[in-house]
């Protein structure tokens, strides 16, 4: 029957439309993949183009590709992964990995893609879970302080270097500064109107450049004394005086602020680069984040890809992402979008990131800087409760007692769940 | 006697049962989808709330008993003694405040109270009052929920009922601001809420700009999202005026079925407009009163993408409600089971107020 049916199903095609029938007697195999929806268009403009070529490059497999809203994605896919409704490849935010692994879903991504591949990949483009690894990514961001050459000028502000970068004095004198200039009402954009991961992502490295951190990385059971400690509310205190002081919107109803020059500095990642160059071009400043204490720190490990246990063609899957991760493909990917390439070949075929590009800095940052988040199967819940921790503290709730209610539900729902895998 | 009405009941038997067969034929694919996507969901939603099943964990789902519904509705309370110095003196703090014990490291010292978590004190005298709970933040949600409910309903069902007033009129171009008050309706809730955070806004929003033209700068700039005390009345002003569009058109529905002989003799009568809409409007929208009211306030207890798009649930969480500590809980940190408890509290909630709201204009109608 397997062998009849696709040859008289091209006798068919033959008969009514005699050109198709090469590709009838080889109908590829479907792979579903999802991807979040981010407002980044060329990064998905680029992804789209990726899996065209992909597509057209054989004809074995076909990615079929879904759209999934960027605001509930995680929540998609853990909703889709109880139903069994995975798709076969699927883009994580790297933290998540470690929760979904825990949980069996995905696949371990040795011996499925290329070796070649894994080790061409830097540290922090690789989502690992107890020594295996889970996800790969195509590219990396790191946290940077935007600013304007005229800007800084006229207000005798230093501009923050690596060897130096601000420290948190530099950061309120210059707030001050330019918010007695009168021309900012609110001089930082921190977008904070942003929800869910950016949260975690933007502000726990402040949290870690204080000397405090969101859980112990040491047993990944307890977070008392490290997310209410002294170093702790140092940190909530002085994130809690940016609002206070209206340094920064309590309520942005945009993220434009900057790019509108409402804002005379920008504390976001460097997906942001692009676009900044497009509206500033020479006059844009980029500096490393402030050192608060325990030097500067930026969030490591970006949006990765992985293949799910349930998936019918994982060697399509691996296939795709062997694809995808060639030198020529992250390097497309990074000259459309601005992030920071996941290999040193693909850095050397960028216009920017080449040794002695004009962006080549972030790499520096990244390497010198980039903390990634705990690799813990608790990460949802550390994420979520910092969240809703960080806006109580924004818009004034107490530092102390903010910070104990986090640590508490963090501690609870480990114990819930036995621990998560460490003991 | 007997024979002749047995065989006058024959016919209607035979006549009843194929047509009892039809409508059960009938029925079921509607009670089929009820009872795939409502009825199981639910029993399911009931049965897992009594376990500690997670959304995505390789560990074995367990039965906890009541533990979930302990943690949701525990509440407890306690009196601290102020901290005193050797000599009895009471000790103050930086402020020149009276010190309390911490209340953490009290609870965390014994397991019996390691799980409560302070809801609200008040100090009286020289002692403090603490309201303890163990899920402070559903209390919370809870009340704000209520709160939403009693500000939109009567709010919602006002404009509504106004609105219907306005453009039950036969007017040249009336149908136009049908539409005009119809298409906040149609326009996704998600827009709406994203276009009102602009109109918000502290500093750039057209509210606060008109407020201050209009009052010579005497009034606001109001924080309308961020300031606890208004956030949530923000959020109702937003939620009736995006929904009341369906209000109103069941209102005219049920205006236009009042007969016009009515006003007519009231006309005769001398009754002024007031006294019309007293004595004849009102009393004959009673039914479509009772639908509109039942039927609003279980949509408003469903409230969930005005929080999500415009607050998170904040400001120190004035504007979380039910339905969104549900979703958080349940899914953004994974704890289905609590999620699901959640649920089923919030279900039987519904139900008895819908209830007791179904008697409150049954026993009115009686009288």
């Amino acid at each position: 029957m397997q062998i009849v049916t696709p040859t008289l199903l091209s006798v068919v095609l033959m008969t009514t439309l005699s050109t198709s029938a090469v590709h009838a007697s080889a109908e590829p195999a479907l792979v579903k993949l999802w991807r979040h929806e981010t407002s980044n268009i060329a990064e998905i403009e680029v992804n789209k183009a990726a899996v065209e070529r992909f597509n057209q490059s054989q004809q074995r497999w076909k990615i079929e590709v879904e759209m999934i809203p960027e605001g509930s994605y995680t929540e998609t896919v853990s909703a889709a992964a109880l139903a069994g409704d995975l798709p076969c490849v699927l883009d994580m935010d790297q933290p998540v990995v470690p929760n979904f692994a825990w949980s069996g879903y995905l696949r371990p991504l040795k011996g499925l893609v290329s070796q070649e591949v894994l080790d061409s990949l830097i540290d922090s483009a690789k989502g690992t879970y107890k020594d295996d690894v889970y996800s790969i990514g195509q590219f990396e961001v790191a946290l940077a302080l935007f600013s304007r050459q005229s800007i800084l000028k006229e207000h005798g502000i230093r501009i923050g270097t690596i060897e130096q970068p601000w420290t948190k004095e530099e950061l309120l004198r210059a707030l001050a500064t330019l918010k007695a200039s009168g021309k900012y009402a609110y001089p930082l954009e921190m977008r904070t109107g942003w929800k869910g991961e950016w949260y975690s992502y933007g502000y726990a490295p402040m949290l870690q450049s204080f000397g405090a951190d969101q859980i112990d990385r040491s047993t990944y059971r307890t977070a008392e004394g490290l997310l209410n400690g002294k170093q702790a509310v140092a940190w909530g205190e002085f994130f809690q005086s940016l609002f206070a002081e209206g340094y920064v919107d309590r309520n942005p109803s945009d993220d434009k602020a900057f790019s509108q020059q409402r804002a005379a500095l920008d504390y976001v990642g460097s997906w942001e680069m692009a676009n900044h160059v497009t509206s500033f071009g020479d006059d844009l400043v980029v500096m490393p984040v402030p050192d608060f204490g325990s030097g500067p720190v930026v969030g490591g490990g970006s949006w990765h890809w992985g293949i799910t246990q349930g998936c019918a063609n994982p060697e399509g899957a691996a296939a795709f992402l062997d694809y995808i991760l060639q030198p020529n493909e992250i390097a497309a990917m990074s000259e459309a979008t601005g992030m920071i390439p996941s290999t040193p070949a693909a850095a050397e075929l960028t216009e920017h990131y080449r040794t002695g590009g004009d962006w080549r800095f972030f790499y520096d940052y990244s390497a010198a800087y980039a903390r990634l988040r705990p690799a813990t199967p608790a990460y949802p819940i550390i994420s979520s409760t910092f969240e809703t921790m960080a806006r109580n503290i924004k818009d004034g709730a107490d530092v102390q007692d903010s910070l104990d209610q986090a640590v508490d539900t963090i501690e609870r729902n480990i114990s819930d769940n036995k621990g998560y895998g460490f003991n | 006697m007997e024979p002749k009405s047995v065989t006058r009941l024959q016919p209607d038997i035979q006549e009843q049962k194929p047509r009892r067969r039809y409508v059960f034929l009938m029925s079921t694919p509607a009670l089929l989808g009820l009872f795939m996507f409502l009825v199981i969901p639910f029993f399911m939603a009931v049965g897992m709330s009594f376990t500690d099943q997670r959304l995505l964990s390789p560990n074995e789902t367990s039965w906890v008993g009541l533990r979930n519904y302990d943690r949701l509705l525990n509440v407890s309370g306690m009196v601290q003694e102020p901290v005193r110095d050797e000599a009895g003196q009471l000790v103050l703090d930086g402020d020149g405040q009276v010190e309390y014990p911490r209340l953490r490291t009290l609870l965390r010292s014994d397991p019996a109270m390691a799980d409560y978590k302070l809801f609200s004190s008040w100090d009286l005298g020289e002692k403090r009052y603490i309201v303890l709970a163990k899920d402070p933040h559903f209390i919370q949600s809870f009340i704000n929920t209520l709160l939403f409910v009693l500000l939109v309903v009567p709010l919602q069902c006002g404009l509504a009922l106004a609105l219907a007033l306005l453009i039950n009129r036969q007017l040249r171009g009336i149908f136009l601001y049908r539409t005009v008050f119809f298409s906040p309706v149609v326009t996704s809730i998600v827009v709406v809420s994203i276009v009102w955070s602009f109109l918000y806004h502290k500093d750039l929003g057209l509210f606060n700009h008109y407020l201050q033209a209009m009052s010579f700068g005497l009034i606001g700039p109001i924080d309308w999202l961020g300031d606890p005390a208004w956030s949530m009345p923000s959020i109702v002003i937003m939620s009736a005026w995006q929904a009341a569009g369906v209000q109103m058109l069941i209102f005219l529905a049920g205006l236009q079925g009042i007969s016009p002989d009515l006003y007519e003799a009231a006309d005769l009568d001398g009754a002024g407009p007031w006294s019309k809409f007293w004595h004849i409007t009102l009393p004959g929208l009673r039914n479509t009163v009772v639908f509109v009211v039942i039927s609003t306030t279980i949509q408003a207890f469903g409230l969930f993408t005005q929080v999500d798009v415009m607050t998170q649930g904040g400001p120190q969480g004035s504007t979380s409600t039910v339905m969104y500590h549900a979703v958080t809980k349940g899914f953004r940190e994974q704890d289905i089971a609590y999620g699901s408890a959640i649920s089923v509290i919030f279900f039987l909630v519904i139900l008895g107020i819908a209830l007791f709201q179904k008697r409150l204009f049954d026993s009115k109608g009686d009288k």
